[in-house]
C-alpha cells in the first residue's frame, strides 16, 4: 500500500498537488510563521526592530495562581462581618498592585473566587480576559457540538421520509446556512433586543404578558446562551444535509429485513440506522467541534465580547489583539495555543471513535 | 480578419488615450467615504477642478467604506502599496507617522493659521495632515423639554454644572416623558467611545494618558478624578438614565427624534437629519462642566501624504488646493460637517452667523480638545472603550481603571515609549 502510494502513482500525486499546495501555503506555513512570531515582540506596524523575547508572550497569557486572602479583623482579632453577613475581605488589588510583599501576584487580576472556611481563595491571572475567552469557547463547544449534531440528525430523519414536497422542507431547513452569518447576527441583534425585540414580544404574547422582557445580549447570564441558540439555528441545516447523505447510503434492504423481523421504530433506529451512520457521526462531530472553536463573526457583530467578557472567545481575542491592538505577537500566541487545543481535542475524538 | 482590425484599432485608440494622459503624472489618493454619493460628488468636483487647474498632476481617487478603511491602509502599508495621498482619521495619524507611513506636509503652516485647532494633525512638531472640516458633539435636547421640566438653558459661557445636569436627568426620568433620560450612544462601538466619552473624563480632571510625558496612564486614568468619573459613568446605567451596551443601533439613530430619549449626546453630523425629521425646537447644548471646564472631542478625517510617495509635490499641491474656503464650504453644505475656517463658515448655510448649526462652530472653537496625540492612541482607544463598556455593565470601577492603566502602560513599555 505504502509503496504503491510513493511509487508509480504520479497521476495521484498530480491530482493531490493543488490541494496540498494550498494547504501548505495557507495553513502549514502560516502556522510555523505564527509559532515564530509568538516568540518575538512583532508589532503590526512599528519602526522598532523585532526582537526575540522567548516565551514571555506565553507567560503573560497563561500565568495563573491562587491567592488566599484572610478576612479583615478588628483590633482584637475578631473577623469583621460586612453588611451582607459575610466576612469582609481586603480588595484583591491591594495584593496585586504595587505590593512589594507579593511580587508573584504583581499585575494579576481576579478571575473568580470561592470560600474556604473564613478564607477566600481567589484565582488570579495575568490575563483574565484570555482565560475567560478560553472558558467561553469551551462552553460553546460543549453545548453546541452535541446539541447541533442531535438536532441536525432529528431534522435529517424528518426530511428523509418519502412525502410529497419534501424538497421544500429540505430547502427551508437549509436556508439559514446560505445566509451570511454576519447578516444573521445583525438580524438576531434586533430579535434579541431588550426593549422591543421580536423574541421578547413573542414570549410575552405566549405567556399572556407574564413574561417580562429581558435584555438577552445585555446581561451576562444570557448573552452566550443567546449566541449559542442563534449559531445552532444558523448552521444546523448544513449538518442536516451531511446526516441526510449518510442516511441515504443505508441500504433499504436492511430496513425491509428489520420490518419483516418485526422491529419497532426505535429498534430500527438503534440497530439499523445508527450503526450505518457511524462514519457520518464522526465527521459531523469533528466538523462541528472545529467550527465551534472558530467562533468569531457572531461575537464581533453582536456583543464585541461583552457584557463583562461573558461572550469573548479565543479567536475574537486573537483578532482583537493582533489587528485591533496591533500586537501581532500576542495574537499569534493565542493562535498557537488554540491550534494545540483543537489538535488535542481532535486526536482525542479520533481515538474515542476509532474502529474497534 | 475583421476582429484583428477592430483589435488593432482599439489598441491604437488606447495608446492614444494613454499618451494623452501621460502629459500629467498620476497622483493616487484613497478616501474613506465609499457609499456616500453626496460626499463622492463633492470630492470628484474638487478633483476635476484640481486636474483642470494645472498640467502637471492628475489625481485619481479610490474610495473605501469607512469601516474597513484603516485596515486597508495598514494592509497596503505592509505590502508597500500605499497611494500618494492618504485620508487619515486625526487621532490615528501619529500612529501612521510614527510607523513611517507618512511624511510631513511641505505646505507653509502659516496658511492654516485660521484653521480650527482640531483640523491640524501635528506629530513630532511637524504638520502631517490637515482637515477640511472638524466634527463636534453636543447635548441634543428639545426646548419644549427644557421648558416643561423648568430647566435653565445652558450656554457656552455658563454650561450646566454636574449637579444641574444630574438634576435635569432626574427630572426627565421622573417626568416619564421618555423611555430613557439620556442617550450617550452605547450602540456606536469603536472610535465613538473615546471620541465622545473621554471628554467627560477630561472634564472631571482625568485623561486617557498623562499628556505631560505620554509614557504612563497612572494617575490620569485611575486617579481620584478618574475614579469619580467612573462612579458617575456607572451611575448613569445603574440609575436607569441611559440605555446600556446592548442598545439597538436603530434606536440610537432615531431614538431622540422619536422622543424615546429626552437628551442625546450626539455629533453635529446628526443635526441636519434631526432638523429634517421635524424636530423644530431642537437645541444643541454645550457639554456639562464636571469641575474642570466643558470639554468636547475634536479631530476628524484629514489629508496627508504617504512616506513612499514619488509624487509628494503633486500630493501637497492637491492638499493645498483642496483647503480653499469654497471646498471647505462645499463639504460642509453637503455632509453637514463643521468647516475648518471662519471665512468658510460664513459661506455655508448651516454654520454662517445665525445659521441653525452656528453653535457648533463656537463649541469647536471654545471647548475642543484633541484625543491624546500619540502613536499609542490606537491601543489606548481600544482599552478605554472596553473599560467604559465594562463599567457600564457593572464592573468594579477601581479594578477596571487599574487594569486599563496596566494594559496601556504595558503597551507603551513594549513599544519603547512610542518615540515620545
Amino acid at each position: 500500500m505504502a509503496s504503491k502510494l510513493t511509487t508509480s502513482n504520479r497521476a495521484g500525486w498530480a491530482f493531490a498537488l493543488p490541494g496540498f499546495g494550498l494547504i501548505a501555503m495557507f495553513i502549514v506555513v502560516p502556522f510555523f510563521f505564527a509559532f515564530f512570531l509568538s516568540l518575538t515582540n512583532q508589532r503590526l506596524i512599528s519602526p522598532n526592530p523585532t526582537e526575540f523575547i522567548g516565551l514571555s508572550n506565553y507567560k503573560n497569557l497563561l500565568s495563573i495562581s491562587v491567592l488566599t486572602i484572610d478576612p479583615e479583623t478588628d483590633a482584637d482579632g475578631q473577623v469583621l462581618i460586612g453588611d451582607d453577613g459575610q466576612p469582609s475581605y481586603p480588595a484583591v488589588r491591594s495584593f496585586t498592585r504595587n505590593n512589594p510583599d507579593f511580587p508573584q501576584y504583581n499585575g494579576m487580576r481576579e478571575w473568580f473566587r470561592w470560600q474556604s472556611g473564613d478564607q477566600a481563595k481567589v484565582v488570579v491571572a495575568k490575563d483574565v480576559v484570555f482565560w475567560k475567552s478560553l472558558r467561553n469557547t469551551l462552553m460553546f463547544v460543549l453545548v453546541v457540538a452535541p446539541l447541533q449534531g442531535a438536532i441536525a440528525l432529528g431534522l435529517a430523519l424528518l426530511v428523509n421520509q418519502k412525502l410529497r414536497g419534501m424538497n421544500i422542507y429540505r430547502a427551508i431547513y437549509f436556508m439559514p446556512v446560505v445566509v451570511s452569518i454576519v447578516v444573521v447576527s445583525l438580524l438576531f441583534r434586533f430579535i434579541y433586543d431588550g426593549d422591543d425585540g421580536l423574541l421578547n414580544n413573542i414570549l410575552s404574547a405566549l405567556s399572556f404578558g407574564l413574561f417580562e422582557g429581558r435584555d438577552w445580549l445585555g446581561s451576562e447570564s444570557s448573552a452566550l446562551g443567546a449566541i449559542m441558540g442563534m449559531s445552532i439555528w444558523q448552521a444546523v441545516g448544513f449538518h442536516m444535509v451531511i446526516w441526510l447523505s449518510g442516511l441515504q447510503t443505508i441500504s433499504p434492504t436492511l430496513y425491509e429485513a428489520s420490518s419483516i423481523e418485526g422491529a419497532s421504530k426505535w429498534q430500527t433506529f438503534r440497530y439499523v440506522t445508527w450503526p450505518g451512520l457511524r462514519n457520518t457521526a464522526v465527521l459531523v462531530l469533528i466538523v462541528i467541534t472545529m467550527q465551534a472553536f472558530a467562533l468569531f463573526a457572531q461575537i464581533d457583530v453582536m456583543t464585541n465580547g461583552g457584557p463583562l467578557d461573558s461572550t469573548t472567545t479565543v479567536v475574537f481575542q486573537a483578532v482583537e489583539r493582533g489587528y485591533g491592538k496591533q500586537d501581532i505577537s500576542g495574537g499569534a500566541t493565542i493562535s498557537v495555543i488554540l491550534f494545540l487545543l483543537v489538535l488535542t481535542i481532535s486526536l482525542i475524538q479520533r481515538y474515542l471513535t476509532r474502529e474497534k | 480578419m475583421k476582429l484583428t482590425t477592430t483589435l488593432a484599432g482599439a489598441l491604437a485608440a488606447s495608446t492614444c488615450l494613454a499618451g494623452m494622459a501621460s502629459a500629467q503624472t498620476d497622483v493616487t489618493m484613497w478616501y474613506h467615504g465609499a457609499g456616500n454619493d453626496v460626499e463622492a460628488n463633492i470630492l470628484n468636483t474638487l478633483i476635476e477642478d484640481f486636474n483642470g487647474s494645472q498640467g502637471d498632476y492628475r489625481v485619481v481617487v479610490e474610495s473605501f467604506p469607512q469601516e474597513s478603511y484603516n485596515d486597508s491602509v495598514v494592509a497596503a502599508a505592509l505590502a508597500g502599496n500605499l497611494p500618494d495621498i492618504i485620508d487619515v482619521d486625526g487621532p490615528v495619524m501619529p500612529n501612521w507617522a510614527w510607523a513611517g507611513y507618512m511624511q510631513p506636509l511641505t505646505i507653509d503652516p502659516s496658511k492654516f493659521d485660521a484653521f480650527l485647532p482640531g483640523t491640524k494633525g501635528m506629530w513630532d512638531g511637524k504638520l502631517y495632515s490637515i482637515g477640511l472640516w472638524d466634527a463636534a458633539v453636543s447635548l441634543y435636547a428639545r426646548q419644549s423639554t427644557l421648558d416643561t421640566l423648568g430647566l435653565r438653558t445652558p450656554t457656552l459661557d455658563a454650561p450646566w454644572s454636574k449637579v444641574e445636569f444630574m438634576g435635569a436627568l432626574e427630572a426627565a426620568k421622573t417626568s416619564g416623558t421618555c423611555e430613557y433620560a439620556f442617550d450617550v450612544g452605547m450602540a456606536w462601538t469603536g472610535e465613538w467611545y473615546p471620541y465622545a466619552f473621554s471628554p467627560f473624563l477630561q472634564s472631571f480632571g482625568g485623561d486617557i494618558v498623562d499628556r505631560s510625558t505620554y509614557k504612563t496612564a497612572e494617575g490620569a486614568l485611575n486617579g481620584d478624578a478618574a475614579q469619580e468619573f467612573g462612579a458617575w459613568w456607572q451611575s448613569l446605567f445603574t440609575e436607569g438614565y441611559t440605555p446600556g451596551t446592548s442598545q439597538d443601533p436603530a434606536d440610537r439613530d432615531t431614538g431622540f427624534i422619536d422622543g424615546k430619549y429626552c437628551f442625546s449626546w450626539n455629533g453635529n453630523w446628526a443635526a441636519v437629519a434631526t432638523l429634517d425629521a421635524g424636530v423644530d425646537d431642537v437645541v444643541f447644548l454645550p457639554s456639562p462642566d464636571f469641575g474642570n471646564g466643558s470639554v468636547i472631542g475634536a479631530g476628524s478625517w484629514q489629508f496627508g501624504v504617504s512616506a513612499s510617495s514619488d509624487n509628494a509635490e503633486g500630493a501637497n499641491a492637491f492638499i493645498e488646493f483642496a483647503t480653499q474656503d469654497k471646498y471647505l464650504a462645499a463639504f460642509s453644505d453637503g455632509i453637514g460637517l463643521i468647516p475648518a475656517t471662519p471665512t468658510a463658515a460664513a459661506l455655508t448655510t448651516n454654520y454662517a452667523e445665525g445659521g441653525p448649526l452656528n453653535v457648533y462652530f463656537g463649541l469647536s472653537e471654545g471647548q475642543a480638545l484633541v484625543r491624546p496625540v500619540s502613536p499609542a492612541y490606537v491601543v489606548q482607544a481600544k482599552v478605554f472603550e472596553k473599560a467604559l463598556a465594562d463599567i457600564a455593565n457593572g464592573a468594579d470601577v477601581a479594578d477596571t481603571l487599574d487594569a486599563a492603566v496596566d494594559e496601556i502602560n504595558a503597551d507603551i513599555e513594549k513599544n519603547s515609549g512610542y518615540g515620545h
